[in-house]
């Protein structure tokens, strides 16, 4: 997509330096002028975002290690060490917490702008799949983050995920009780979940290096959904998405700032300002509101192992999508009956986030269960059978057509 | 390029010979290294030093409970009343999900000891609660009977009896 580089050292230092590592050179073809479709909306801003989230959280995470100890005995109250004594140590915290919540809230944005535009199609199916591999370890890095303060749902819901694994058949148990290093949740466990906790962040960084890499091939897949012709089409990253990205960036900050300075444990759960106790399982465990659509499908089930394999393979089945759609057409913009379903499946997620959140008994465990067929209907009949059935709109044949009407042809 | 083969090019020869037992001899290595690698994340000699647990029972009145914590779980110690004893006698072990006779899971009928932990996902069930009077699971909706037998709900097994002895008329050793 990039091309010929447009890059021109224009100093002795930068052109000694481009002979020996193009480091410049190839910050200036990816992010200076980085050939981009001219037609991006807003929706595209949120891997901007998602960068900055992912550094906020790694450089208060290091922060916070510096004043943490992960130990059972002292771990709740040096989190309390951190909320009274560090300087600024409620701010960095607060950051972090809520920070896991923005950067679910930014890549839920991003996965379905990439559902609703096919931005998972050919040729980004790798493009998407490394997309699904972040999301992975982000749920993994939050799970294991979210024991780490050794409150009641630190240890309560640590204790239900690990358990998902014993459902496992024959090794299952064996596997628990190697997550765990123990019987049961226990210091072992605190320890090493706090060692992967702060190794899960730099996976994510090495995956992400690879998703732009893979971004960069085919390039950006833009609101229309046809590829990009030529130049026309496109302006330079820089200025144009810089500052495009620098004011969505701007907006999110502040929702952000919001929830720091004013809301700062409304996302969070009172239970877990009490320190974990083996003995005593709080009424109600509610893991945090990212992961609830996925417990809301564990619950739906009635069997322990078919419960967990649902649940993984609501994650699972995403590798698939892009061989599940089977229209040619990428943007949802000229496909009337995908819009349709697409809504549906929004609202379905968003249904099943609140059954996630609601005890697992009566008419709530029925919508659950309709909730959850028709997340795996969605994508193994609709979307397969949609390509095949629905009729698409006419595609425009340029990215500029839409707005400036057709243009002669050269 | 045929023609510069040599005409043993098709049979295996000392080469692929050496190619594989250099393949095997490092693969077992890597086997040998990944294995202490893996293995320290088990329970370590201090965690299975925990020793067993010995209790007295004497203080504890018919239809009371207490829970006592072994290896770093709660266990339950009920003694029953007469009714919770009929109630788990009277049901037909086939309708269970789990089947278990109520007496294989006690070893004197007044006296149900079991590990506390919901085999659903691991949760502390609550006692005298849920459909069945005798354990609810409020994590997910598991409903055990008076013999801690699973009833209703996703939980797949009855709660866990763990080895324990009599070692006296009110004293239990556990483990």
């Amino acid at each position: 997509m990039s091309g010929e580089s447009t890059y021109n050292p224009s100093n002795g230092f930068t052109k000694w330096m481009d002979s020996r590592l193009p480091i410049l050179r190839l910050a200036h073809d990816s992010f200076i002028d980085y050939p981009t479709p001219k037609n991006l909306n807003y929706w595209w801003t949120f891997g901007g975002i998602l960068t900055f989230c992912l550094v906020t959280q790694i450089i208060t995470g290091i922060i916070l290690a510096m004043h943490y100890t992960p130990h059972v005995d002292f771990a709740f109250n040096s989190v309390e060490h951190i909320m009274r004594n560090v300087n600024y140590g409620w701010l960095i915290r607060y950051i972090h917490a809520n920070g896991a919540s923005m950067f679910f809230l930014a890549v839920y944005i991003h996965i379905f702008r990439g559902l609703y535009y096919g931005s998972y199609k050919a040729p980004r199916e790798v493009l998407w799949i490394l997309g699904v591999i972040i999301y992975l370890l982000m749920m993994a890095a939050a799970f294991l983050g979210y024991v780490l303060p050794w409150g009641q749902m630190s240890l309560w819901g640590a204790t239900v995920i690990t358990n998902l694994f014993g459902a496992i058949p024959l090794i299952g148990e064996n596997v628990a009780i190697w997550l765990w290093g123990g019987y049961s949740i226990d210091n072992p466990t605190l320890n090493r979940f706090f060692s992967l906790h702060y190794l899960i962040p730099f996976l994510i960084f090495g995956v992400v290096i690879l998703h732009i890499w893979a971004l960069h091939v085919p390039g950006n897949n833009n609101p229309v959904g046809i590829s990009v012709k030529g130049k026309q089409d496109t302006v330079p990253f820089h200025p144009y998405y810089t500052v495009k990205d620098g004011f969505a960036l701007t907006v999110f900050i502040i929702l952000f700032a919001y929830f720091i300075f004013f809301a700062p444990n409304v996302l969070g759960h009172a239970d877990n300002y009490i320190q974990a106790n083996p003995l005593v399982t709080p009424a109600h465990i509610v893991p945090e509101w990212y992961l609830l659509p996925f417990y809301a499908i564990l619950r739906a089930v009635p069997d322990k192992l078919g419960g967990v394999a649902l649940m993984f393979g609501a994650i699972l089945i995403l590798f698939l999508l892009p061989w599940l759609d089977t229209s040619k057409v990428r943007s949802a913009r000229y496909r009337p009956l995908f819009r349709q379903f697409y809504a549906l499946l929004v609202l379905d997620c968003l249904l099943l986030g609140y059954l996630g959140a609601q005890p697992a008994e009566g008419i709530y465990i029925v919508l659950a269960r309709i909730g959850t067929v028709y997340y795996f209907a969605h994508f193994l009949v609709v979307l397969p059978v949609l390509g095949i059935v629905e009729k698409p709109k006419a595609v425009p044949e340029s990215i500029s057509e839409p707005v400036l009407g057709a243009q002669p042809a050269e | 390029m045929a023609d510069e083969q040599n005409s043993a090019g098709d049979e295996t020869n000392r080469r692929d010979f050496l190619y594989l037992a250099t393949g095997a001899f490092a693969a077992i290595g890597a086997a040998n290294i990944a294995w202490p690698l893996i293995h320290q994340m088990n329970p370590d000699a201090s965690v299975k030093a925990l020793a067993s647990i010995e209790v007295d029972l004497s203080a504890i009145e018919t239809g009371q409970s207490i829970t006592v914590t072994w290896r770093g779980k709660p266990v339950f110690i009920r003694r029953r009343t007469q009714g919770e004893i009929a109630e788990a006698r009277t049901v037909a072990d086939t309708d269970l999900p789990d089947p278990q006779n109520d007496a294989e899971r006690v070893q004197k009928d007044e006296w149900l000891v079991m590990v506390g932990i919901c085999t659903h996902l691991g949760c502390v069930p609550l006692g005298q609660a849920g459909d069945f009077n005798g354990w609810f699971c409020p994590c997910h909706g598991s409903h055990y009977d008076t013999s801690g037998r699973i009833r209703k709900g996703p939980a797949p097994k009855n709660l866990e009896i763990p080895s324990y002895e009599f070692v006296g008329d009110s004293r239990i050793k556990i483990g």
